[in-house]
C-alpha cells in the first residue's frame, strides 16, 4: 500500500481553463487527475446532443484533450478519473481510443461506468411502486413523463474503484458524483472498508474541496481578494491523501492563486445544506466535525471527519422541457440613464400587453444600479452614473409569445427613450427552457456496470 | 459602534434547486462569537427582505468559525427556469457582507 497519492483536479466544470488539466500533469508530480464537467443541466444539453448524433452526448473536448496528456500519463504512470462521459460514456470512451492511436500509444485501458442512465427505464421503474416524487414539491415524475429529456441516477466512488481494480489507465463515468471522482482512488488506493464512514467522509470533502476546481486555489476568494497572487496562472488543487484520512490541500509550486484556511474553508461552505448531513452515494458526511490546519506554504491538513452509513436511495438527476425563454439588453447613457432605462421597460410592458402575448414571468434588471444585488442596491445619484444596461428576460409555455417579444425590444431605439445604444447582437431568440427535476430511487433498482475498452 | 459584517468575515454563495447557500466566515474567533450572536435566521431573512421570499435555515460550523444559510425560494425557480441575472445565487454572499452590525 502506498503511503500518500496526490489527487489533481484539471477542471471545475465544462468550460473552465482549457490548460489546466495539462498543467496539472506536468508541473509537478501528481498521481490521479480527476475532472468534473457535469452540472444539473450539462446532462440534458448533453442528451439533446446525443439525440441529434448517437455519437456525441460526452464532453467533447476530451478526446483533444487526452491526446495532449496521455504522452505524459503514460510516462508517469498517473490515472485519469472523468465523469466528463455524460450520457454517452461508451463513445467518449471510443473517441479516447482514436486518439490515442492517432498518436501512437498501443497499450491503454479504459474503464467505462454504465447503468446511470434510466431515462428508458421510467415506465419500468414506476411500475416497481417508485414514481420518482420530486423532492422539493412531492408530485410524482408521470406529470412530467413526456417532457422528459434525461434522467440519471449519481453513482458514486465504488464503480470507479471497481473500474481501477480492472487495471484502467482511465476511468469514464456518466452521472458520478463530482465527490466520488476523488474518493475512488484513496478507496482504491488504501483498501478503505465500504463501511468505514469516517474515511469515506475523509474522502468525499476532499472531493468537495476540488470538485470546482481552483474556487478552493483563490479563484472567486472574497476574504482578501487582491492578496491573491499571479491569478492568471493560478493552480488548480491537489489533495494529498494519506491512508488515516488525513488530507493535505495544496497545489503546484510556481503557479499562482494561494491555499490557506479562508481559501479552503470558503470553498468548504459552497452549495451545502444541513453541514452535518451531506449525503452523497457512498456515506453521510459531516462537515461539522471538519478541522484545518493552516501548514503554511499553500498547504492545509484537513482532518478527524466523522461520517455515516449511506442512505437506501440514489438521487436522480432528471431534466425537462418546460417552455421557452429569452433574454434582450439596451444601454442607455447619462443624463437620466436610469430613469430613460426604467421608462423603456415600462413602454415596452405597455406593448406586450396590448398584444395579449402570453408570459409566465417578465423580469427587468438594471445593470448598473440593482441587478445583482436587488432590494439591497444602494440609492444612487443618477446624476454620477455613466450608464445603465436594461436587461428584459421573458419566459413562456408560448413560443409565439417569446418569439414577438424578441421583436419587440429593438424598435424602442427609435420609438422611445433617448441615448440608447448596444442592439448589435440581433433579436433575441427563444430558447428552451430545460427544468430540473430532483428524485430519489432505492438503490436495488439500479446496477452500475464496468465495462473495459483496451488498446 | 457600528460595523459592516465585510469588516469581520468572508462568504460564499451558490446554488442549490431554488435555494441560494451563502457560507458566512468569520476571520477570527472574536469575529465568529459576533456572527453567532447577531446572524440569526430571522435577522438573515429580514436583511434579504425582497430577495429571499422562503425559510431560512441556519447552520453552525464552529471549527471553521462559519455560519451557513439556506435561503429557500430565492432563485426564482433556480437552474436554467430563472429569469434573474444572477440566476445561481452567486452574488448573495456579497449582499449578505453589506449586513451592518450593532457592537
Amino acid at each position: 500500500m502506498r503511503d500518500k497519492i496526490r489527487i489533481a483536479s484539471g477542471q471545475g466544470f465544462w468550460g473552465d481553463l482549457i490548460d489546466a488539466p495539462y498543467n496539472q500533469v506536468t508541473k509537478g508530480e501528481i498521481d490521479y487527475l480527476v475532472m468534473d464537467y457535469l452540472a444539473e443541466v450539462t446532462m440534458s444539453i448533453l442528451q439533446k446532443q446525443k439525440n441529434k448524433n448517437p455519437k456525441f452526448g460526452y464532453a467533447r473536448d476530451i478526446p483533444a484533450l487526452m491526446k495532449r496528456i496521455l504522452p505524459v500519463c503514460k510516462e508517469k504512470n498517473i490515472k485519469v478519473i472523468t465523469n466528463g462521459g455524460g450520457v454517452n460514456p461508451i463513445a467518449c470512451a471510443e473517441a479516447i481510443i482514436d486518439s490515442a492511436k492517432e498518436i501512437g500509444i498501443d497499450n491503454l485501458k479504459i474503464g467505462v461506468v454504465v447503468g446511470d442512465d434510466i431515462k428508458d427505464r421510467i415506465d419500468e421503474i414506476i411500475e416497481t411502486g417508485c414514481e420518482l416524487n420530486n423532492m422539493e414539491t412531492g408530485e410524482s415524475i408521470k406529470i412530467v413523463k413526456d417532457e422528459l429529456l434525461s434522467a440519471n441516477v449519481y453513482f458514486g466512488a465504488f464503480p470507479i474503484v471497481e473500474a481501477l481494480k480492472q487495471g484502467a489507465d482511465i476511468v469514464i463515468t456518466g452521472r458520478t458524483t463530482d465527490t466520488g471522482l476523488t474518493l475512488a482512488p484513496m478507496i482504491y488506493e488504501f483498501g478503505w472498508e465500504a463501511d468505514n464512514y469516517d474515511l469515506l467522509s475523509a474522502g468525499t470533502i476532499a472531493g468537495h474541496i476540488l470538485e470546482c476546481g481552483a474556487q478552493s486555489t483563490g479563484g472567486n476568494f472574497l476574504g482578501d481578494w487582491q492578496s491573491i497572487e499571479n491569478m492568471a496562472e493560478i493552480g488548480f488543487p491537489i489533495a494529498e491523501a494519506y491512508p488515516n484520512g488525513e488530507v493535505v490541500i495544496t497545489k503546484h509550486e510556481n503557479t499562482g492563486g494561494k491555499v490557506s484556511f479562508e481559501t479552503v474553508a470558503e470553498q468548504l461552505v459552497y452549495e451545502i445544506g444541513d453541514p452535518k448531513s451531506y449525503i452523497t452515494p457512498d456515506c453521510i458526511a459531516n462537515f461539522s466535525t471538519i478541522k484545518l490546519e493552516d501548514l503554511g506554504n499553500n498547504r492545509v491538513k484537513v482532518f478527524d471527519i466523522k461520517g455515516e452509513k449511506d442512505t437506501p436511495t440514489y438521487k436522480v438527476s432528471c431534466s425537462y422541457s418546460s417552455g421557452y425563454s429569452a433574454v434582450g439588453t439596451l444601454a442607455y447613457s447619462w443624463p437620466q440613464a436610469l430613469t430613460k432605462a426604467k421608462a423603456a421597460d415600462k413602454i415596452l410592458r405597455k406593448r406586450l400587453e396590448n398584444l395579449n402575448l402570453k408570459f409566465d414571468e417578465i423580469n427587468t434588471d438594471f445593470v448598473g444600479y440593482n441587478a445583482t444585488q436587488g432590494p439591497l442596491s444602494a440609492e444612487i445619484d443618477e446624476d454620477k452614473i455613466n450608464e445603465i444596461m436594461l436587461r428584459i428576460a421573458v419566459r413562456s409555455s408560448d413560443y409565439a409569445s417569446v418569439e414577438r417579444f424578441g421583436k419587440e425590444l429593438a424598435p424602442l431605439i427609435l420609438t422611445g427613450p433617448p441615448s440608447v445604444t448596444g442592439f448589435a447582437g440581433g433579436r433575441p431568440k427563444p430558447s428552451e427552457v430545460v427544468a430540473y427535476w430532483p428524485a430519489l430511487i432505492p438503490k436495488n433498482l439500479v446496477k452500475p456496470e464496468i465495462k473495459i475498452y483496451e488498446l | 459602534m457600528k460595523i459592516k459584517l465585510k469588516d469581520i468575515a468572508h462568504a460564499r454563495s451558490g446554488d442549490k434547486g431554488d435555494a441560494g447557500n451563502v457560507g458566512v466566515i468569520a476571520f477570527d474567533d472574536e469575529g465568529y462569537e459576533i456572527i453567532k450572536k447577531h446572524l440569526t435566521a430571522e435577522r438573515v431573512k429580514e436583511h434579504f427582505k425582497g430577495i429571499c421570499f422562503g425559510e431560512v435555515e441556519r447552520y453552525e460550523l464552529p471549527n471553521l468559525r462559519a455560519i451557513n444559510f439556506l435561503l429557500h425560494n430565492t432563485l426564482g425557480g433556480g437552474g436554467t427556469v430563472s429569469l434573474k441575472y444572477d440566476a445561481q445565487g452567486k452574488i448573495l454572499a456579497s449582499a449578505m457582507l453589506r449586513m451592518e452590525i450593532e457592537v
